[in-house]
Order: C-alpha cells, then sequence, then structure tokens
C-alpha cells in the first residue's frame, strides 16, 4: 500500500478545499440556512408539527443529508473530473498507485468535505431550532455512510463525465429530484397511499428516514431497512469503480 | 548488461481499427539517452503512453528492469519520470506544492532539500511560491520537468521538451539532460529538433506509421549515411556539365552558377584534388568553394520519405 500517495492526494484534494472555501463551505451554510427561513419559519408556522416534532425541527436531518448528498456528489465528481480536463490525470496514471488508493485519496478528501459541512450545517441549524439527537452515534454513522456512498458514486459520474454538461447532469436531473421528492422536507406518511408506494423506490428515502431516526426516533421504513440500502448502493458504487479501473473506462484509451 | 527497458512485439490499434504501433521491438540501455524521432502521428507518444501506464497496450510486452509493466507495474512505474508533451499543469497551485505532491503520489519520503535543488537547477527557484498558471509556457514545462524528476526516477521520459522553448532555455534543458546522464539516469525523449537528438543522443530510433525503422549509434549513423559535398560557386555561368568532368558526381545548381561534388568521406580517396585539377584544364573558374556534411535531418528526410 501505498500510503503516502494516498496522503499525497488527500492532503492536495483538502488543499483545494482550503483554497475554495467560498464556495464549498459558505454557500451551501447559506443556501440551508434560506431553507430554513422558508420552509421552517414561513411555511412551517401554518404546520403544527408531524409526529410530536414541530415542523422546522422535523426538517432538520432532511436539509443536512441534502446538503452532504450534493456536495459529496459534487466534491468528489469534480475531484476527478478536473484532473481529466487539464490534463494532469496523466501523472495519476503514470504512478506507482493502486486504484484503491487512488479511490481512498479523492474519495476520502470529498467525504470529509461533506462530513465537515454535514456538521456545520447542523450547528447553523441548531440556531434556529432546539436540537436534540437520541443517537449520537447512528447520525455520525448515516452521515458518514452516505457521504462515501456519495462521495464513490460522484465519482463514477466524474470519471463518465466528458463535459462539464454531462457533469451536471445526473446532479440535476436525478439526484436533486430524488433528494427533494425522498422526504426532506415531509413525512411520507402524508403521502397519499399511491404515492407512499412509488415514493419506496426512491433510495434517498431510507438514507433520510435512517437518519432522522437517529434524531428523533421517527421513520418512514425501518432503520435495518435504511442502513441494508445505502450498504447496498454502496457495494454496487464499489463493484462500478472497481470495474472502471480493471476496464481503463474512460480513463486509459 | 541488460537492457532497462524492453519492449517486444508491441503493438496498439483503436476501436476504429486504426492501428499506431505495428508490433514495435526496442531495447534502451542503461545509463544511454536515446532519442526517438518520427514525424507527427509516427506512434512516439503513444508508444511512452504505454511504457508509462497512461494507455493499455493492444498486445505484447514491455519490462522495465526486469519489471512487467502490467503485472509489476508499481515497480515498472516507480522507476520512471514522465514529462509528456502538452503543458498539463494545474492552475492554482504553487510550484513548490505541486512538484512536491509528485514525489509524494510516487510514494517518496519528503525532502526538501532534494526539491529545493531541481528547483534551483532549472532556475525555478525564485518562482516557488507563485501560481502556476501565473508562469510563461518555457516554465511550465520546467514545472513538469520538475515534477518529474521529484522522485528520484532511473528512467525519465521527455517527449518532446523543448518544443516551444527558447533556444537559451533550451541549451540549459539540454545541460540538465546531461547532468542527468551523468548520475546515471536513463533519458528517452522524442524530439522534433533533429538538432537536439544530434546534440544529445548516443543512440537514435526513427519510427515511421508505428514501425521502428532504424535503430543505430549516432556517430555510426552520421558515418554511414553522411556524404559530404563540396559547393564551388562560379566566376561564370556553366550551362552544362562539360564531358570531361562527366565521370564526376556533379551537379550543376543556382541556375548554373554552382557546382555541388557529391563525395564520400570514408572511402580513400574523395577525388577534390583530381576535380580541381580537370577543372582548371576545362577552364571552368570559381571564386569560393565549401563543404558541408549531411545532417541528421537529411538523412531523418531521406529515411521517412521512403
Amino acid at each position: 500500500m501505498n500510503f503516502r500517495a494516498v496522503r499525497a492526494i488527500y492532503l492536495f484534494e483538502m488543499a483545494r478545499t482550503w483554497r475554495t472555501v467560498l464556495q464549498s463551505i459558505v454557500s451551501p451554510v447559506i443556501s440551508t440556512s434560506l431553507y430554513f427561513v422558508v420552509f421552517g419559519a414561513a411555511i412551517g408556522s401554518r404546520i403544527t408539527s408531524i409526529e410530536g416534532v414541530s415542523y422546522g425541527t422535523f426538517i432538520v436531518p432532511g436539509l443536512v443529508m441534502l446538503s452532504v448528498l450534493t456536495q459529496s456528489i459534487s466534491n468528489a465528481s469534480f475531484g476527478i473530473y478536473f484532473p481529466k480536463f487539464t490534463g494532469t490525470i496523466y501523472e495519476l496514471l503514470s504512478a506507482p498507485v493502486s486504484y484503491v488508493e487512488v479511490v481512498l485519496g479523492y474519495v476520502g478528501a470529498a467525504a470529509t468535505k461533506s462530513i465537515l459541512l454535514g456538521l456545520i450545517i447542523l450547528a447553523t441549524a441548531g440556531l434556529f431550532v432546539p436540537l436534540h439527537i437520541l443517537h449520537p452515534w447512528w447520525m455520525l454513522t448515516f452521515l458518514v455512510l452516505t457521504a462515501v456512498t456519495f462521495s464513490l458514486f460522484g465519482f463514477i459520474i466524474g470519471i463518465w463525465a466528458d463535459g462539464f454538461e454531462k457533469l451536471q447532469a445526473i446532479p440535476l436531473l436525478v439526484v436533486t429530484p430524488l433528494t427533494f421528492l425522498g422526504g426532506s422536507f415531509y413525512s411520507v406518511s402524508m403521502l397519499p397511499s399511491g404515492w407512499r408506494t412509488v415514493t419506496l423506490l426512491n433510495p434517498v428515502v431510507y438514507l433520510i428516514s435512517g437518519f432522522r431516526w437517529s434524531f428523533y426516533e421517527i421513520s418512514d421504513v425501518s432503520v435495518g431497512w435504511s442502513i441494508g440500502v445505502t450498504c447496498m448502493f454502496l457495494v454496487i458504487c464499489m463493484f462500478v469503480v472497481w470495474w472502471i479501473f480493471k476496464t481503463g473506462y474512460k480513463l486509459k484509451n | 548488461m541488460s537492457p532497462i527497458i524492453s519492449v517486444s512485439n508491441l503493438t496498439k490499434s483503436y476501436a476504429s481499427g486504426f492501428t499506431a504501433l505495428k508490433g514495435i521491438d526496442l531495447d534502451i540501455n542503461r545509463g544511454e539517452i536515446f532519442a526517438l524521432l518520427g514525424p507527427n502521428g509516427a506512434g512516439k507518444t503513444t508508444m511512452i503512453s504505454i511504457i508509462c501506464g497512461i494507455a493499455n497496450a493492444t498486445s505484447g510486452k514491455v519490462m522495465v528492469d526486469g519489471h512487467d509493466i502490467a503485472r509489476d507495474y508499481r515497480a515498472a512505474r516507480s522507476l520512471i519520470g514522465l514529462v509528456p508533451q502538452e503543458l498539463h499543469t494545474d492552475a492554482f497551485e504553487s510550484v513548490w506544492a505541486t512538484v512536491s505532491f509528485s514525489r509524494g503520489l510516487f510514494g517518496k519520503p519528503k525532502n526538501p532539500a532534494l526539491i529545493e535543488k531541481i528547483l534551483k537547477d532549472l532556475s525555478l527557484w525564485d518562482k516557488k511560491d507563485n501560481k502556476i498558471i501565473t508562469l510563461s509556457g518555457g516554465m511550465k514545462r520546467r514545472v513538469m520537468i520538475a515534477k518529474a524528476l521529484s522522485h528520484e526516477p532511473q528512467i525519465l521520459f521527455l517527449d518532446e521538451p523543448t518544443a516551444g522553448v527558447d533556444v537559451e532555455l533550451r541549451k540549459g534543458m539540454w545541460e540538465v539532460v546531461r547532468t542527468l546522464r551523468a548520475a546515471g539516469v536513463t533519458v528517452i525523449l522524442t524530439t522534433h529538433y533533429i538538432e537536439e537528438a544530434e546534440e544529445m543522443a548516443d543512440r537514435i530510433g526513427v519510427i515511421n506509421k508505428g514501425e521502428i525503422i532504424l535503430i543505430e549509434e549516432k556517430t555510426k549513423l552520421m558515418e554511414q549515411l553522411g556524404k559530404k559535398q563540396l559547393k564551388l560557386y562560379l566566376q561564370g555561368k556553366v550551362t552544362e556539365i562539360p564531358a570531361s568532368l562527366a565521370h564526376y558526381n556533379l551537379e550543376l545548381a543556382a541556375d548554373g552558377h554552382q557546382l555541388i561534388y557529391s563525395y564520400d568521406t570514408k572511402s580513400e580517396r574523395t577525388g577534390i584534388t583530381s576535380l580541381l585539377g580537370d577543372l582548371r584544364e576545362s577552364g571552368i573558374r570559381f571564386s569560393d568553394l565549401d563543404t558541408t556534411q549531411s545532417s541528421l535531418e537529411d538523412i531523418f528526410v531521406s529515411l521517412v520519405r521512403k
């Protein structure tokens, strides 16, 4: 194992974060605060409570997940797409590193960033509504699991994309709708029964539900299912990454 | 001594049906400077990319210091430094950070003293804290060389290292290459500047349309194919070579104002003395003369045109 290479990639990627701290950290925090103002205060004041939790408090886990998901994908996809775009990927391909080391470096850095961001957003939320976390360790587990899984997913998108449009397409056309329809702002039980069944096909529902359970012990699906679906997605992403490096797909011609 | 790089029957074809390399066999000797010449699209960069791990071969085998580049890629790649043709650099990193990154990527422990030396040797030291985006093209090229040298490679690939670099810098770079060679590093360079190969290389390979058409020691190559020409600037115009001079290998040039005599420097008698005697007898006078040796460029052009 070339640990020095993992460290070099990781630190290089983290350095990029500090350089672009405004767009990496500040802008998601601002947009999350806006969600609180609009959904929490303006609309939420007309919704009394959901399963005994005030609406403003109810949306906190969903909002954190929303940011962690989108930021994991964008961090990781950009992190690997940019060297491809500038051509500096030549160095990575010619270095004595295995794909595991490359993935550890890039995905590790992307996940670190989004975990930090998730915690910052959580702290920001604490300024708006009182927070209580019943299962902090489960909360962290879900946070880390989600950050890692979606950073891997972002890494795949970054390799697959051969233009900036493609880089944006999946997050914009697939992930954002799934997240908004994944119960960030409502409980699945509020939907008509037909839609409830459709919603259960959305993997994001399981993430948000599990994450919310770790806060308030209320969930749309059982925690076991939440962990199971997340881990399944993680395994699928790992398999795709393994296949990419095995075949050199879009990396080597 | 066993070759440090051994390429056997290497082929590369693309899905489009285009074959970039058609069964290349090539051995690079330890510690030499090997120049690979060839026109654009000949397969130089493709071959380098395969050896360095950037592209996959269709078939064939490459051994680097006894390590198979596919099976034992870690050992093979850690010996190789690559400076690609295109200026692929990070934009917002500092020179110091990007060069140090390369060393880490190749699994080597930090060594600020070495990085400092490399940057000084390449006249980059005063730019070490500058963002790469602010550097000129020639400096970016040197940053890439610094990155490749940062992990102390045994083999250095320079793909068109001096393209777009001014004359002074080019000389400086040759100096760096010579120092590396003195330290035992094997250098493989591709170039369009034949002058560069002539100046630097121990051996020269010519590749054209995916095939190696020649590999030879530079000095032997120059000898074998080196013809010399004697050019006589005539006082008057000559319309036709007189019959008395027909047995010489003569050519009229510059609309009859120059006479060119080609001869072989290796043969016992060059025939110059008798030619000059015969010229006087036939009344042809000249005002000046010079001799030129055919350069590697002439040899190269004649090979590739075939």
